[in-house]
C-alpha cells in the first residue's frame, strides 16, 4: 500500500499549498490538483464508479468556481488575523485531534472491514437482479428509496440556485439588457 | 490507523481553513476539502486486502470483492456535493453585487 | 483596441477542436448511462458528462449558440420529467406489491436488457441530473458581472 500513502501525501502538500496562497486562481489550481488525486486514490483503492464520477464533478467544480468568480474580483490587501484568534483555533484543532485519535482505535483494523449487511449482498447481487454491477444494484434496487431523496436534494439545490440568481424586476420591451461576456 | 491520521490531518487543514481565513472564496475551497476528506474516509473503511473491485465478469467466480455499501452511499455524496458548492457559489455572487467585496468583516458592517 | 467586430466565444483552434470533439462527448455519455449495469459507471457520472459536453460548447462559441440548442426551458422541462419519471417507475412497483419493486422481466446477465428496471432508472436519473447541471451553469454565466462597468 506504498502507492496510497504518496497519494495521500501528494493531497496535504496540494492542500496546505490551496489554503496559504494569496492569489485566487493559484489556489482554486490547488484544489483541482488535490481532487484529481483523490480521484486516483479511488482507484487504487479498487472503486472505479466513484473514480469516474469524481474525476467529471471536479472539472465541473473547477469551471463554476473559476467562471463566476474570479473575474469579479478586485484584489484587495488583507491583514492577518489577530494572535489570539489564531492560537485559540490551534488549540481547538489540537483538542479535536487528540479525542479523534482515541475513538479512531475502536475502528476495524485497515484491509479487515466487518461485512455483515454486504455479504448478502455480494452473494444475491447477481441472481436477484441480473445486474452485473453490485454498486449500481445497491443504489438503485436494494437501496433505491436513499437514491430518491439524493435526487430531492439535488432537485431543492437546482431550484435554489435559481431562485437566488433571478434578475430582479421585469425587462421593459425594447430594451436590451447588456449581459456578461 | 496512520492512514485514517492522515486523512483526518486534511480534514482539520479545510476546517482551519474556514475558521481562520477572510476572504469568502477561500472559505469555500476549506468547505470543498472537507468535502474530499470525508468521502476519502468511507472508502477507507470498505476496503479489503486483495480484494478486487465489485463487479462480475462473465465466466469467472470472484471470491473476494471490497466492501460495495459505502461505495453506493459516496457515489450520491459527491454528486450533492457539487450541487450545494454551486449554491454557495451563487449565494457568493449575490453578495458581491450588494457590497462590492468579498471580504466577511466588511459584510458585518455594512447595513441597509 | 480591437479594429475588427467583437467575435464572441474563443479563438479559432478551440472552435475547431470543439466542433471535432463535442459530438464525441455526448455519445461517451449515453454509452456510459446505457452500459451502467454491466461496466463502472452510472446515471451520475453519465449525467455530469452529458451536462459536461453542452457546457463545453457554451465556452467556446459563446453564449448565444449554445442557447439556440438547448434553451433554458427546455433544460427546466427536462430536469422535471427526469424527476416525475423516476417517480413513476417506483409507484408501478405497487404493481407487484411494495414500492420499488423490480417488477421487470431480468433476462440473463451481461446482456443490454436485463436487470428489470435498473436501466430505466439510470435513463431517468441521468435526464435530471445532466438537465439540473446545465441550468445551474447557464444561470450563473447570465448574472450581469458588476466588476465590468465602464469596461
Amino acid at each position: 500500500m506504498l502507492e496510497l500513502y504518496i497519494i495521500l501525501l501528494f493531497m496535504i502538500i496540494g492542500a496546505i499549498i490551496a489554503v496559504q496562497i494569496k492569489d485566487l486562481l493559484s489556489s482554486v489550481i490547488a484544489v483541482g490538483a488535490v481532487g484529481l488525486g483523490l480521484s486516483v486514490a479511488f482507484l487504487l483503492l479498487k472503486a472505479p464508479d466513484l473514480a469516474i464520477t469524481q474525476l467529471v464533478v471536479e472539472i465541473l467544480c473547477l469551471i463554476i468556481l473559476i467562471r463566476a468568480t474570479i473575474k469579479r474580483d478586485i484584489p484587495s490587501i488583507r491583514e492577518r488575523s489577530g494572535w489570539l484568534a489564531m492560537f485559540a483555533t490551534l488549540a481547538f484543532i489540537g483538542l479535536f485531534l487528540l479525542f479523534a485519535y482515541f475513538s479512531l482505535k475502536d475502528l476495524p483494523q485497515f484491509g479487515h472491514p466487518i461485512m455483515r449487511v454486504a455479504n448478502n449482498y455480494l452473494k444475491q447481487g447477481l441472481k436477484e437482479t441480473g445486474a452485473a454491477n453490485i454498486v449500481t444494484s445497491v443504489i438503485l434496487d436494494f437501496r433505491a428509496y436513499d437514491t430518491l431523496g439524493e435526487a430531492t436534494v439535488l432537485f431543492t439545490a437546482v431550484i435554489g440556485v435559481l431562485a437566488v440568481l433571478r434578475r430582479i424586476g421585469r425587462k421593459k420591451p425594447g430594451e436590451v439588457v447588456r449581459e456578461d461576456e | 490507523m496512520m492512514i485514517y491520521l492522515m486523512c483526518l490531518v486534511l480534514f482539520c487543514i479545510g476546517l482551519y481553513c474556514i475558521v481562520i481565513k477572510r476572504n469568502l472564496i477561500k472559505i469555500i475551497i476549506g468547505i470543498g476539502i472537507v468535502h474530499y476528506a470525508v468521502n476519502l474516509a468511507f472508502i477507507l473503511v470498505a476496503y479489503r486486502f486483495k480484494g478486487r473491485a465489485p463487479i462480475n465478469a462473465p465466466g469467472q467466480v470472484i471470491e473476494n470483492m471490497v466492501d460495495p455499501l459505502p461505495q453506493a452511499l459516496v457515489l450520491t455524496a459527491i454528486v450533492i456535493g457539487l450541487a450545494v458548492t454551486a449554491l454557495i457559489v451563487a449565494i457568493a455572487v449575490r453578495i458581491y453585487e450588494k457590497y462590492g467585496t468579498f471580504d466577511i468583516t466588511k459584510i458585518r458592517r455594512l447595513k441597509g | 483596441m480591437n479594429n475588427e467586430p467583437e467575435r464572441p466565444g474563443m479563438t479559432l483552434i478551440v472552435k475547431t477542436i470543439t466542433r471535432l470533439t463535442v459530438g464525441l462527448i455526448l455519445l461517451f455519455g449515453i454509452y456510459i448511462v446505457l452500459h451502467g449495469h454491466i461496466t463502472p459507471g452510472g446515471g451520475f457520472a453519465g449525467g455530469v458528462i452529458i451536462a459536461l459536453s453542452f457546457i463545453h460548447l457554451m465556452l467556446a462559441f459563446g453564449k448565444e449558440l449554445a442557447l439556440k440548442k438547448v434553451s433554458e426551458a427546455q433544460a427546466s422541462f427536462f430536469e422535471s420529467l427526469g424527476a416525475i419519471l423516476f417517480l413513476s417507475i417506483a409507484i408501478l412497483g405497487f404493481v407487484g406489491g411494495y414500492f420499488f419493486l423490480n417488477f421487470f422481466l431480468k433476462g440473463e446477465p451481461f446482456r443490454l436488457f436485463s436487470a428489470g428496471i435498473i436501466p430505466l432508472c439510470n435513463i431517468a436519473i441521468c435526464l435530471k441530473v445532466g438537465a439540473g447541471l446545465f441550468a445551474v451553469f447557464v444561470a450563473l454565466v447570465l448574472l450581469k458581472g458588476i466588476g465590468e462597468k465602464g469596461k
